[in-house]
């Protein structure tokens, strides 16, 4: 084995234990930001130890001894400067004589610890994208360089990241909250919201772009799955968890052999995981049993279950498209969720019903540089026959889009209007 | 990633005695609570089951127990994971717990990953 080999396995040792080793610390110790660096400080025990003595029969006892003692040179450093951490390093000391298998009576508790390693990473104090970083390192095991390739963004804006969004929750005495109550749903809401970050970051990944990105998809399909495991009777849980796995069945069909993305109503059907579909219907199910249908999550992941059950677009309903885009609207005031269900109900119903919500919206300030409204516009009136408006509004829209792909394909429409248009003449 | 974990063992199968079952099942709540584990399942035994076989071009249904298996298959687990490193480091965790628990008990733990649609 090389080096390299053996760096990995080590490596793939570690972030298999490093749920119950951050679990631990952070229960031990009181502190998520200072269990994490004596995560990573294990790590850098284990790869510098292992190599010439071999993994150990038991690594996660290993790294727990090993943690465990940097965790107490810690805490007496700091003695001096804290009586907090002197009655932690008592009671750490008394457990350790009394109890010296805490780590069993921990297992039980590894759920608590996990909602709470995820309660303060996704802290709303945080940024978003600070949280992402937090709870992919602690949560996921990624080390910095991932996280960062992940992101596009460079390896030092995520240390960073982390290493200031540490300080703050250590500062701001919130290195270890149990949201209770009606903070709960709150605190909740903030954790999903970071998930579905980083999924859409994964989703957003383009063919061509290394592994790292699409990762982010699995990443976060982890985490919504822990979210449901730990917090069951949250239904919004298993909203997410549906609309993540209900998204990312449809991996293998979105780009085409030269990498373009393929429009959702283009894409070969066959392709779609139907057994991941399975599991994204069942996720929605539950989360309506638990009463949960009109969660922002649940219906976002239903209006996706709509086209994941279609076998064919002609299959699609959308009548019942159109009616969750209603409840939706009617959740979150969004003028893009608004255009949607214009979309929905021209579809449901023709063209002119469509238009009609589209008119509505022609003013909306938040979609005045949106280049999907005159898109779907000029859509509507070519359907009607009304070419010459039909063109202005592709030309409109070719406008407003940055993307060359997206200008050409409005262009050429614009193009085929004006064609209509003076055929008619 | 997807793996299978497949335990197959060359003696018949007893199950694991309780130091062994507890262990697991702390291994198994750990890994569905951190989102890896997918599914998993212990098989009944082998005088239960049957095999639908083609020899000869001729299809056969036998029903167990099996003389000619050298090796039974005891259970099986699905899990979601980075890479076939983490795979083997989750196996070898989990066969250490046989070792430790039941340390009479031989057999061998097949890790497999799943096919994937090479679009993806």
């Amino acid at each position: 084995m090389t080096a390299a080999d053996t760096n990995r396995t080590i490596l793939a040792t570690w972030r298999i234990e490093q749920p119950r080793l951050i679990t631990s610390l952070s229960r031990m110790l009181r502190d998520v930001p200072l269990a994490e660096d004596l995560t990573q400080e294990a790590l850098l025990a284990a790869l510098e130890h292992w190599p010439a003595a071999g993994v150990p029969d038991n690594p996660g006892a290993w790294l727990m001894a090993t943690a465990r003692r940097k965790a107490f040179d810690h805490l007496r450093r700091r003695r001096m400067l804290s009586s907090k951490h002197d009655v932690i390093l008592r009671d750490l000391q008394q457990e350790q004589g009394a109890m010296p298998d805490l780590d069993s009576a921990l297992d039980d508790d590894i759920g608590d610890e996990l909602l709470r390693l995820l309660f303060t990473a996704c802290h709303p104090r945080l940024s978003r994208e600070a949280g992402a970083a937090l709870a992919l390192r602690m949560i996921c095991g990624l080390t910095t360089e991932e996280i960062a390739r992940a992101f596009l963004i460079p390896e030092a804006t995520v240390s960073q990241r982390i290493v200031r969004a540490k300080r703050t929750l250590s500062e701001s005495g919130l290195a270890y909250e149990t949201p209770r109550g009606e903070e709960l749903s709150v605190r909740l809401a903030s954790v999903m919201e970071v998930v579905y970050l980083v999924f859409n970051e994964g989703y957003a990944a383009a063919r061509g772009d290394e592994w790292h990105r699409p990762q982010l998809c699995h990443e976060a399909l982890r985490l919504g799955r822990i979210l449901a495991a730990i917090a069951p009777l949250e239904p919004e849980t298993h909203g997410l968890l549906a609309l993540m796995e209900l998204n990312a069945s449809r991996s293998a069909a979105r780009t085409d052999a030269k990498g373009d993305p393929v429009l959702l109503m283009d894409q070969d059907r066959a392709l779609w995981d139907q057994l991941q579909i399975a599991r994204g219907l069942r996720s929605l199910a539950k989360a309506r049993e638990l009463g949960g249908a009109g969660g922002f999550y649940a219906l976002q992941a239903a209006l996706v279950a709509c086209h994941a059950r279609a076998g064919s677009p002609g299959d699609t309903d959308w009548r019942a498209i159109a009616a969750l885009y209603r409840e939706l609207a009617a959740l979150v005031r969004s003028p893009v969720i608004e255009l949607n269900r214009a979309v929905a109900v021209g579809m449901a119903e023709g063209a002119a019903a469509g238009l009609a919500i589209v008119d509505a919206l022609q003013d909306a300030p938040e979609l005045r540089t949106y280049h999907l409204l005159p898109t779907v516009l000029g859509d509507f009136l070519e359907k009607l026959g009304r070419h010459d408006e039909a063109r202005v509004a592709f030309e409109a829209a070719a406008k407003l889009t940055a993307n060359a792909r997206e200008q050409t394909m409005l262009k050429r429409r614009a193009a085929a209007a004006a064609d209509a248009a003076n055929a008619g003449k | 990633m997807r793996f299978m974990y497949i335990v197959t063992s060359p003696k018949p199968m007893t199950g694991p005695n309780p130091a062994l079952f507890e262990a697991i099942s702390k291994l198994r709540d750990r890994e569905l609570k951190a989102g890896r584990m997918i599914d998993d399942g212990g098989l009944l035994p082998v005088a239960t089951g049957a095999q639908v076989r083609i020899a000869d071009k001729k299809l056969s249904v036998i029903d167990g127990p099996f003389v000619e298996t050298k090796e039974m298959i005891g259970g099986y687990a699905v899990f979601d994971l980075r890479d076939k490193e983490e795979a083997v480091a989750m196996a070898r965790e989990f066969m250490q717990l046989h070792l430790d628990h039941m340390p009479d008990w031989e057999g061998t733990c097949e890790v497999r990953a799943f096919f994937t649609n090479p679009c993806t």
